[in-house]
């Protein structure tokens, strides 16, 4: 039985879907052009977003996680999952948009330099090995408790891997980048919200539908068994 | 001190246990039996507090240190010596004049010549009554025994009556067993599970 | 306190079968010598000795993962964790027990690796013998406690790695940072924040690993 949600699932996908456009519109109509990296910059706005939304799926995940140690929420395994993949998912596509970008303005596919994108991929090795974990145990109150867990360490990993690749620099790569700090003025700051609000929504959207999906999923399976 | 309604029990797709209604008072000795498969294992664990219900609600009045659970495995380590196990049993339960106690065990369970040997070197007989000292260790309330006469020679069976006499006044006792007519003398309740 | 009477306990328990099975502090201490061995033939010729000191983290690294990927299976077998879950004691301690035991068979190994690598490569700091002692606390707090993850799942000691890695390059940035870098403060702190952080979640959480 449903929770009555404060949105329906329609309103929040066609939210995200007149948000991505309107975004889609502003970043590539109407911001201005950086003047040192030109067009090619552009795909920041959508690479610094997917990566706090990145964060945001992966806390929400050990958010969820919590309650279901906590609470003994049953429902909040499946959810503490549902997040964590959206944040897999999201991330990947960090990473991705991360190469291209280093690939298009620096000549190379990767960037050890690059502090947040070294920090994605320590964190993306993490929750993939959340779901080497997730399908090594069987389904039931073990496995929601290792993954419970394993999701509060990942929370946890994020400052702490944060402060590490920042301290590792005197000795790993003395390169240090301008990145990501075009002034923040004016449109920029507008496109970059409107990013942002767009992709949160979009990945709310996602959750909600892969929730329900799994939770179909899994009430067909107990109505089969009883 | 047991209350269970419509305790059920999921792994997975399995399900073990169904709509399953028990209550055991302080002071009886309830014997349950039924087919393998049919949840006497996960019964029991559920009721020791290894495992938690699926469905429907489980009351155990009793603090885990007075909980006596006898597994299908015996729980000890094949490493250490009888000893060295039911001195770390004792250690970890904080049973009073724990030295005394062990020596007494052993020596009941004809375990007391073979102290210093490690378990590995045991036959599975004596492995089992290993078992039933570490579970009478700390001299449980509740004895929550999954099938104890497995792997008892005569003699052993012969103690496990005697002892099992002696607690049923004492103890509550909830035991699983594929021999019911053994114990039918003691028996106080019985449930037969599918 | 109780708590730490179980937990001696607990780790005497876990020295003795060591003393008597005798085969994961010999595997270790055989099993980093022969590393040492290969990072000599690794590193070519011209390699920094700052080269070798990274490689040293890399062979402490994996050398307690083959202990630790023995740490729990005593308790595994023939699920003895649960007579150890049954008892009145907080299941905390079965970890901080654990680690600690781990902890000894890892520093009784260092004691030899680490003469051993300053023979084969160059001298070590008071600082990288610092960061090892730091380092090898959240190796065997994190260690152990996902060790007791990985000995229930069906991947088993293919899982371990697999979970520690990720979580273990923070302690490497640290201990690396204190062997190389001449001012090592800086990255013994580090190291001090990652074990205390690890090491409360650690402590708090396990009840959750062994119970349902």
């Amino acid at each position: 039985m449903a929770r009555p949600n404060r949105l329906s699932l329609t309103t929040v996908a066609l939210a995200s879907a007149v948000l991505v456009i309107v975004a889609l519109a502003l970043v590539f109509f109407v911001a201005p052009n950086d003047a040192n990296q030109g067009f090619s910059q552009r795909i920041f706005y959508f690479h610094v977003s997917i990566a706090f939304t990145a964060y945001g799926c992966f806390a929400a995940g050990a958010w969820k996680a919590l309650r279901y140690l906590w609470k003994h929420d049953p429902r909040a395994d499946l959810e503490s999952y549902v997040a964590i993949h959206q944040g897999v998912i999201f991330g990947t596509l960090v990473l991705l948009t991360g190469s291209i970008w280093a690939k298009i303005s620096w000549g190379h596919w990767w960037l050890w330099g690059e502090d947040e994108l070294v920090l994605f991929l320590v964190l993306y090795l993490f929750y993939c090995a959340y779901f080497m974990l997730r399908f090594s145990v069987d389904p039931g109150p073990q496995r929601a408790n290792f993954s419970a867990v394993y999701a509060l360490f990942g929370v946890v990993l994020i400052p702490v891997s944060f402060l590490a690749i920042r301290i590792a620099r005197s000795f790993v790569h003395p390169e240090v980048f301008t990145l990501h700090g075009p002034n923040f003025g004016g449109w920029i700051l507008v496109t970059y919200c409107v990013a942002q609000a767009a992709l949160l929504v979009f990945a709310h959207a996602l959750y909600r539908i892969e929730l329900s999906g799994k939770r179909l999923d899994l009430r067909i399976r107990e109505l089969r068994i009883a | 001190m047991i209350r269970a309604r419509k305790l059920g029990k999921r792994f997975g797709e399995k399900r073990v246990l169904r709509d399953l209604d028990l209550d055991v008072a302080r002071g009886a000795f309830t014997v349950v039996t039924g087919p393998n498969g049919s949840g006497k294992t996960t019964l029991l664990r559920l009721c020791a507090g290894l495992a938690l219900p699926s469905e429907g609600e489980l009351e155990v009045d009793v603090p885990r240190g007075a909980i006596g659970y006898l597994a299908h495995e015996p729980l000890v380590y094949r490493e250490l010596t009888s000893l060295e196990n039911l001195d770390l049993y004792g250690r970890l339960y904080r049973v009073p004049e724990r030295r005394e106690r062990i020596g007494m065990l052993l020596e009941r369970f004809g375990l007391w010549d073979v102290r210093h040997d490690r378990v590995v070197s045991y036959s599975r007989g004596m492995t089992q009554r290993l078992a039933l000292c570490r579970v009478l260790l700390h001299e449980p309330e509740l004895l929550v025994l999954d099938e104890p006469y497995t792997a008892l020679d005569t003699a052993g069976a012969e103690l496990l009556d005697a002892q099992l006499a002696e607690l049923r006044n004492e103890r509550t006792v909830l035991v699983s067993t594929h021999d019911p007519d053994r114990v039918a003398s003691l028996a106080t309740a019985r449930l037969a599970l599918a | 306190m109780s708590y730490f009477a179980d937990v001696g306990a607990l780790a005497r328990k876990d020295l003795l079968l060591e003393l008597r099975a005798r085969d994961t502090l010999p595997a270790m201490l055989l099993f980093v010598v022969a590393t040492f061995v290969v990072f000599h033939f690794s590193l070519p010729a011209h390699s920094s000795q700052l080269a070798a000191s990274g490689l040293l983290w890399v062979a402490i690294l994996f050398t307690a993962l083959l202990g630790l990927g023995r740490a729990f299976v005593p308790e595994r077998e023939q699920r003895v964790l649960d007579g150890l879950v049954l008892a009145p004691c907080d299941r905390s301690a079965i970890w901080l027990a654990k680690s600690i035991a781990t902890l000894a068979f890892l520093v009784a190994a260092e004691v030899v690796a680490l003469p051993v690598f300053a023979l084969f490569f160059h001298g070590l700091s008071g600082a990288t013998v610092a960061g090892v002692v730091l380092a090898d606390l959240g190796i065997c707090a994190v260690g152990t406690f996902l060790g007791a993850m990985a000995v229930a799942t069906r991947a088993r000691d293919l899982l371990l790695p697999l979970l520690f890695l990720p979580l273990a390059i923070p302690i490497v940035v640290g201990g690396v940072g204190a062997s190389v870098v001449s001012a090592p403060g800086r990255y013994l702190a580090f190291l001090g924040l990652y074990d205390l952080l690890f090491g409360l979640l650690c402590w708090a959480t396990f009840e959750y690993v062994v119970t349902e």
